[in-house]
């Protein structure tokens, strides 16, 4: 089938402002997104710049706004999108060149929350013991690939580049929920500021951006019951 | 611009990130330089688990997983690095616990473990639970664990920097040249001590489990300065990937019970190894697939595959323990794998072969294990040899960690006693050249399509099933497009995020390695583990129990030479499972 392929393409060496470009791509109902990108790339203009590397949904490289909405090229199907098809760069954070930003923000705001086990008990011989119970409470935040899907797909995001940001506030609970963790009063130092989950207006954005079936919003909310029940 | 940096880590995968968090311990400054943002790196896709005697779910032993291990490549492991590893992943294991890793638990709180390929007890009696696991996310647990560690140690990143050159004067390791995607620009980097960790070259294959970004960059540059390889021709091809895209699907799902079968349903890998059936080794899983398919009893329309079976297990095990793959399959296939059987065929994995280390991650330039001063590799890139002819499964991530922080520990402790060497003015000369050079020309081949005449190449040519014939034609198709690389052009003349520019640099990279893989596979006339040849069916230890050592020489001619495999307690048998 034929696909209307539009990709906002900016290159700031050259362009004053982005601009929409139109490519008529052939393809099979089951390409992704990131097919039609690589066919674009490969057989008609070479200057086309975007971010991939494992190509199934793993590594987080390719998070895009596909259709309006945010998710991975490798995990949009051309048969979910219909023959017409817009790809834009993730919002809020700067454009580098078509759909490649810079990350930079997006990684200061995670190193920001401590996302490392905080524990400076000497640890056992073996293993610290943990009940399949304790590791449900997180199991869902060890899905995060750090793709930034949720983050700029958060309004508060886009009009506040200084909020944390979905993203790491997940990064958090996933340390904040672990058994093993004493590091959840440091953190709510971050959380708890101006900057932190108190920013968050439950848009369920993120939730529904997330392409790892994250219930992102639920973790935020979770963060935010913690900080205020000081659980910990 | 120029950097400077004690130890400067190549690559931001499980081994080069425990490298520079081990050779940081040592007291070294330590830089990583990597093509990718961190998390990027695809030992992230590693799904199954990772191997360690630790004994959680039934007796297990190091001794057992040693013996594994070197019957699983073929007994052309080295015996010596088996012991090590078998031990030392013990440990690293629990390292990674105390790291924070979220491993699933057992009801006792102790690290669960499952079954997987290879892995036995008692020497080979029945399938053991040595894989420990977190759900099917194992390596993806690994990398964020690691990386949030080089959080925590506050690491320095150079990310999206390719390497373009080694500098290697005098026999010593001095430093290296990149490229900065973001801007074009050209660095220089001084170092005491290299750890090269830059990972394999699936992307030399058609079908492939591999990233695009795979390409084989460090092993390409040091093939180019006349330095060796190591058994290349030992390439694995994992059994089920979801055909026909070449997506892993983790041989933990057979660890938990799923089963392979051809067209008329029945369970094939009864008939090739009685005693662990679908737990065979991969290059038996392989190997069996394809004659199954060969033989007239494959699936579908071309009868082109065969199928996993994971529908009798209960659904809760597939959501709980194999929630990815479940996904790829539902995305990819449109398959619920609860309810329906999943396509899959053999697809190009993992590099058995690699930079020839020592036990310590040091590089060796030739046959009597001369060392070159400075310079180290772990993970898949390096060849120690752990994995012999073929590696089991979960064995890579031990990997990883293992000779990953034997690399990073050495690498520090040189630097101590190291100096900065001053650098020629010019050193980036030759890689500015060659920069300059694609950028320019305006050559009629394009990348896309010279590269995939390559994945083509060695898809027909060097693949599950090998011969003379078809070997010999890939060693001609190749030095044709060779040729035909000198005549590249590229569309993009920017030099911001110039992704058509590195592709071009990547696929000179991809070129190199396949020539390495094609020619020492022509070379060896035997067959053990995954290199098997049908012109010379029979492991053949009296002329081959040996490791291939492959160089370049000036002119571009190739040629080998050979280095003995370190025996031991474990005497070469036939293998049988």
């Amino acid at each position: 089938m034929q696909v209307t392929l539009k990709i906002l393409r900016y290159d700031p060496n050259k362009d004053t402002k982005p601009h929409w470009e139109t490519y008529q791509v052939e393809s099979e109902p089951m390409d992704r997104v990131l097919d039609l990108l690589h066919k674009v790339k490969y057989f008609t203009d070479g200057t086309l710049a975007f971010r991939r590397s494992c190509g199934h949904g793993i590594c987080g490289s390719d998070a895009m706004v596909i259709n309006g909405r945010n998710r991975l090229a490798c995990k949009a199907l051309v048969k979910d999108l219909g023959p017409s098809i817009t790809v834009e760069p993730i919002r809020g954070l700067p454009v580098e060149k078509d759909l490649v930003v810079d990350m930079d923000p997006f990684f200061a705001a995670y190193r920001a929350v401590k996302p490392y086990l905080i524990n400076d008990e000497p640890p056992p011989e073996r293993e610290r013991l943990q009940s399949p119970e304790d590791r449900e409470l997180f199991d869902a935040s060890t899905k995060c690939i750090l793709c930034a899907a949720c983050t700029t797909s958060c309004p508060v995001f886009w009009v506040n580049g200084t909020y944390v940001g979905p993203a790491a506030i997940v990064q958090a609970h996933r340390f904040i929920f672990d058994s093993r963790d004493k590091g959840a009063r440091e953190r709510f130092q971050t959380l708890g500021a101006s900057t932190g989950v108190w920013r968050c207006r439950t848009a369920y954005n993120c939730t529904e951006a997330c392409p790892r079936e994250i219930p992102v919003t639920q973790a935020i909310e979770e963060v935010k019951r913690a900080i205020l029940f000081d659980k910990f | 611009m120029a950097h400077q940096h004690d130890v400067i880590v190549v690559g931001a995968g499980g081994s080069g990130l425990t490298s520079a968090l081990y050779a940081a311990k040592g007291g070294a400054d330590v830089a990583v330089v990597t093509k990718l943002y961190p998390t990027r790196s695809h030992t992230g896709a590693a799904q199954g688990g990772i191997g360690a005697a630790l004994g959680n779910v039934e007796e297990d032993h190091w001794e057992w997983h040693m013996f594994d291990t070197i019957k699983g490549g073929d007994y052309l492991t080295d015996q010596d690095a088996a012991e090590i590893f078998a031990k030392e992943v013990i440990e690293a294991v629990i390292e990674l616990e105390h790291m924070g890793l979220p491993f699933d638990r057992l009801p006792s709180g102790k690290i669960a473990q499952r079954r997987f390929g290879g892995h036995t007890k008692e020497y080979g009696k029945a399938a053991v639970h040595r894989a420990a696991h977190a759900a099917d996310r194992t390596g993806h647990m690994i990398l964020q664990t690691l990386y949030q560690q080089c959080v925590k140690h506050n690491i320095t990143f150079y990310n999206e920097f390719h390497v373009l050159d080694l500098i290697l004067e005098d026999g010593i390791a001095k430093g290296l040249v990149a490229y900065e995607l973001a801007t074009g620009e050209i660095h220089t980097f001084k170092s005491k001590a290299i750890v090269i960790a830059s990972g394999g070259y699936g992307r030399a294959w058609k079908v492939t489990s591999n990233a695009y970004t795979l390409t084989g960059d460090l092993q390409a540059i040091l093939y180019r300065k006349g330095l060796p390889l190591e058994d290349m021709e030992f390439y694995q091809f994992h059994p089920t990937g979801l055909f026909p895209l070449g997506i892993l699907l983790t041989e933990g799902a057979r660890g938990e019970g799923g089963i392979l079968r051809n067209d008329s349903g029945e369970r094939f890998m009864e008939r090739y190894a009685p005693t662990i059936k679908d737990l065979a080794p991969r290059d038996m899983v392989s190997r069996a697939m394809y004659l199954e398919v060969r033989e007239g009893r494959g699936v579908g329309p071309r009868k082109d595959h065969v199928l996993l079976d994971l529908t009798h297990l209960p659904p809760e095990t597939i959501h709980k323990k194999l929630p990815d793959i479940s996904e790829f399959a539902q995305i990819y296939l449109g398959v619920d794998p609860t309810k329906q059987l999943v396509p899959v065929m053999p697809t190009a994995h993992y590099a058995m072969g690699g930079i020839p280390t020592t036990l310590w991650g040091e590089v060796i330039a030739d046959e009597s294990n001369t060392i070159i001063p400075g310079l180290y590799a772990a993970g898949e890139v390096a060849c120690v040899s752990l994995h012999g002819a073929n590696r089991l499964g979960t064995n890579s991530l031990g990997d990883l960690v293992v000779f990953g922080r034997r690399a990073g520990t050495a690498a520090a402790k040189f630097a101590k006693s190291a100096e900065f060497y001053d650098l020629s003015p010019d050193v980036s000369g030759p890689s500015r050249e060659r920069v300059e050079r694609f950028r320019n020309q305006s050559g009629k081949e394009s990348v896309a399509s010279l590269r995939a005449a390559l994945q083509q190449t060695m898809q027909d040519y060097a693949s599950v099933f090998r011969t003379e014939e078809l070997l010999a034609k890939g060693t001609e198709e190749l030095k044709e497009l060779f040729e035909r690389y000198q005549h590249i052009g590229v569309q993009d003349k920017g030099e911001r995020y110039n992704t058509e520019l590195v592709e071009a640099i990547e696929l000179g990279y991809l070129l190199e390695v396949s020539e390495a893989t094609v020619h020492s596979a022509l070379n060896r006339r035997e067959s053990r583990g995954a290199h098997a040849r049908e012109d010379y069916p029979d492991r053949d230890d009296k002329n081959w129990l040996k490791h291939t050592l492959v160089f370049k020489q000036e002119g571009g001619k190739v040629c080998f030479r050979y280095k003995p495999v370190v025996l031991g307690k474990f005497e070469p048998k036939a293998r049988t499972y």
